[in-house]
C-alpha cells in the first residue's frame, strides 16, 4: 500500500468510520459517498462504528497466506455485522481457532495490519476480538 | 487541584511460564522463580506493539470518564520500545482518540520511567493553563536478549493517565524526582536487544534512586510511611519493590496489592502505571497513595496522590486490572519467539 492511500484512510480504519445516509439511515462500511439506494435523494454523512459490538456472520481459517501475512497462518478471517447490516471482513483475534463460531459476539481492537516492509510504514488499525467475560 | 481525571490499563493475553524458558536454557526454574519472584511475563500477539497497547490503554482511560478526544491538548507516550525510531507513537494514539489536530505530542524515552515523566510534564502543562487536560502513558513489548536473564520478566503492557484540573479521581499534591548518571542498564542505538550490569542494577540502581525519590518526597510533605494506605514502587521484580518498601518502612498491607509483576512480568515504562492502577481499582476517597518509578540509566519520579469521592463512579466503566490477569493463554517458547520476531 502506498503511503498517501493509507493516510487519507486513516480516520476510517483507526476509528472504523464510515459514512450513514441521511434518507433512508443505511451505514456503510468503507464509507460510500453516494447512497446506492438514493442516489441523488441521499445525504451522505460520516458514522462512527467504533463502539458498536459486531456479530461474526461468517469465517474462514486462512492457512496459505499471501507473502505480507505469511508468518500469521493459522488465523481467521470474518465477516462482520455492525448495525444496519453493514458488514465488513476483518482479522478475528484473541481467539482460538478450536473456538470461533458463528454469531459470537465481537468488539473492534486496535491492531497492526501489516507493514510496507521491514524499513517501511507500518499500518494499524481496526481487528475484531471475542467480547470478555467482564464486557 | 491538579491530578488523575481517569485511568486505562491495557495488557495483551498472552503469557509465557518461567518453566518455558527455562527448558530451552537449560537452566533451573525454580531457583529462577525463588530469585525472581516471579512465576511468568505477558507477551505480546503478533500484531500487538507498544502504539497498539498504548491506544487500548488510551481508549480504556478515555471510556472511564467519556472525555472526548478534542479535550486532550497533549499526549506524552513513554517507552524503551517505540515501533519506530523516528516517527511519533503519540501521534497515532492522538489519531486513534480523535484527540487530533489541535495538541502538543511526543515521544519520551527513560527507560521505566518514561510514562511519569510524562505525568509530571502534563501537570506543568496543566498547572500553568497551557492545556486542560493532558494523557501520559506508560506502555512497552520489553526486549530480553535469547537466553538472557532479562527473558524470564520482560513482559508487555501499559497504561494510560489523563491530568487535569476538573474532576480528579485522585489530587496529585507532590512530585519529585531522583536523577543521575547511573549506566546499570542500556540499549545502543541500532541494537536489537538492552544489556545491563548484573547485580550493578540493584544497589547503585534500583534502590539508590528509589528510595532517595521516595524519601525526598516525604521529606517535602512531612510525612512518615505510616500515613500512606497504599505504596507503590516499580516491579522489575518480585524482589526489589517489597525490598525497597521494607527498607523504607511500608509494611506488607501498603504494598501488597500493587504487586502484579509474579503474573504479568515487568511491563516497564507500564510497570509503576499498572500497579498504582491496581490500587486505584480498589481504593477508597481519602486514602494516601505514595507511588514511585524506577527508569535505568538512572531516575524515579515519586508522587503523593489522595483519591477523592469520585473515584467510585469512574473505576467501575472501565476493565480492572484484574481483567488483564484472569485473562490468559499461555504460549510455548517457540510462539512466544514468532509473536516477539526472535525469528525473523
Amino acid at each position: 500500500m502506498n503511503i498517501p492511500r493509507f493516510w487519507r484512510k486513516i480516520n476510517n480504519r483507526y476509528n472504523l468510520m464510515g459514512t450513514k445516509c441521511e434518507n433512508c439511515g443505511q451505514t456503510y462500511f468503507p464509507p460510500r459517498n453516494i447512497c446506492p439506494n438514493c442516489r441523488r435523494e441521499g445525504e451522505i454523512v460520516e458514522h462512527s462504528f467504533e463502539d458498536e459490538i459486531g456479530e461474526l456472520i461468517t469465517y474462514t481459517i486462512i492457512r496459505s497466506a499471501a507473502e505480507d501475512h505469511e508468518k500469521e497462518t493459522p488465523y481467521i478471517l470474518g465477516i462482520i455485522e455492525l448495525e444496519e447490516n453493514t458488514r465488513l471482513t476483518s482479522q478475528i483475534v484473541n481467539c482460538e481457532i478450536e473456538d470461533v463460531e458463528i454469531g459470537m459476539k465481537l468488539k473492534p481492537v486496535f491492531r497492526k495490519l501489516g507493514e510496507q516492509s521491514k524499513d517501511g510504514l507500518l499500518f494499524y488499525g481496526v481487528k475484531f476480538s471475542p467480547i470478555g467475560k467482564e464486557e | 487541584m491538579t491530578g488523575i481525571v481517569s485511568y486505562g490499563v491495557y495488557v495483551p493475553k498472552y503469557r509465557i511460564k518461567v518453566e518455558e524458558i527455562a527448558k530451552v536454557w537449560k537452566e533451573d526454574p525454580e531457583s529462577i522463580k525463588k530469585g525472581l519472584k516471579v512465576n511468568q511475563k505477558s507477551a505480546p500477539g503478533q500484531d500487538e506493539d507498544t502504539a497498539t497497547i498504548a491506544v487500548e490503554a488510551a481508549r480504556n482511560a478515555i471510556k472511564r470518564q467519556e472525555i472526548s478526544g478534542e479535550e486532550i491538548e497533549a499526549i506524552y507516550v513513554g517507552s524503551e520500545s517505540h515501533p519506530y525510531a523516528v516517527k511519533p507513537t503519540a501521534t497515532i494514539v492522538a489519531e486513534a482518540i480523535k484527540a487530533t489536530p489541535n495538541l502538543t505530542a511526543a515521544d519520551y524515552e527513560f527507560a521505566c520511567k518514561a510514562g511519569t515523566a510524562g505525568i509530571q510534564n502534563c501537570m506543568g502543562l496543566v498547572n500553568s493553563d497551557m492545556a486542560k487536560m493532558g494523557m501520559a502513558i506508560g506502555a512497552d513489548v520489553s526486549q530480553g536478549a535469547p537466553g538472557d536473564a532479562l527473558e524470564y520478566t520482560a513482559g508487555s503492557g501499559g497504561a494510560a493517565y489523563i491530568i487535569g484540573k476538573e474532576d480528579v479521581i485522585a489530587k496529585i499534591k507532590k512530585t519529585t524526582s531522583y536523577t543521575t548518571d547511573t549506566p546499570d542498564f542500556w540499549r545502543r542505538e541500532g541494537e536489537r536487544y538492552p544489556r545491563h550490569g548484573g547485580r550493578f542494577t540493584g544497589k547503585p540502581g534500583y534502590f539508590s534512586h528509589v528510595i532517595g525519590a521516595t524519601k525526598s518526597l516525604m521529606d517535602k510533605m512531612d510525612t512518615e510511611p505510616n500515613e500512606y494506605d497504599y505504596a507503590v514502587f516499580h516491579q522489575p521484580n518480585g524482589k526489589f519493590p517489597v525490598r525497597a518498601a521494607k527498607k523504607l518502612g511500608f509494611n506488607k498491607k501498603q504494598y501488597q496489592d500493587c504487586l502484579v509483576v509474579n503474573k504479568i512480568g515487568n511491563t516497564y515504562s507500564g510497570s509503576t502505571l499498572i500497579g498504582l492502577a491496581s490500587v486505584l481499582d480498589e481504593s477508597s476517597p481519602g486514602d494516601k497513595i505514595i507511588a514511585t518509578s524506577y527508569g535505568s540509566g538512572a531516575g524515579s519520579d515519586s508522587f503523593h496522590i489522595e483519591v477523592t469521592s469520585k473515584i467510585k463512579e469512574v473505576r467501575e466503566k472501565g476493565p480492572k486490572v484484574n481483567y488483564f490477569l484472569e485473562e490468559s493463554k499461555y504460549l510455548s517458547y517457540g510462539e512466544y519467539a514468532r509473536n516477539k520476531e526472535k525469528v525473523r
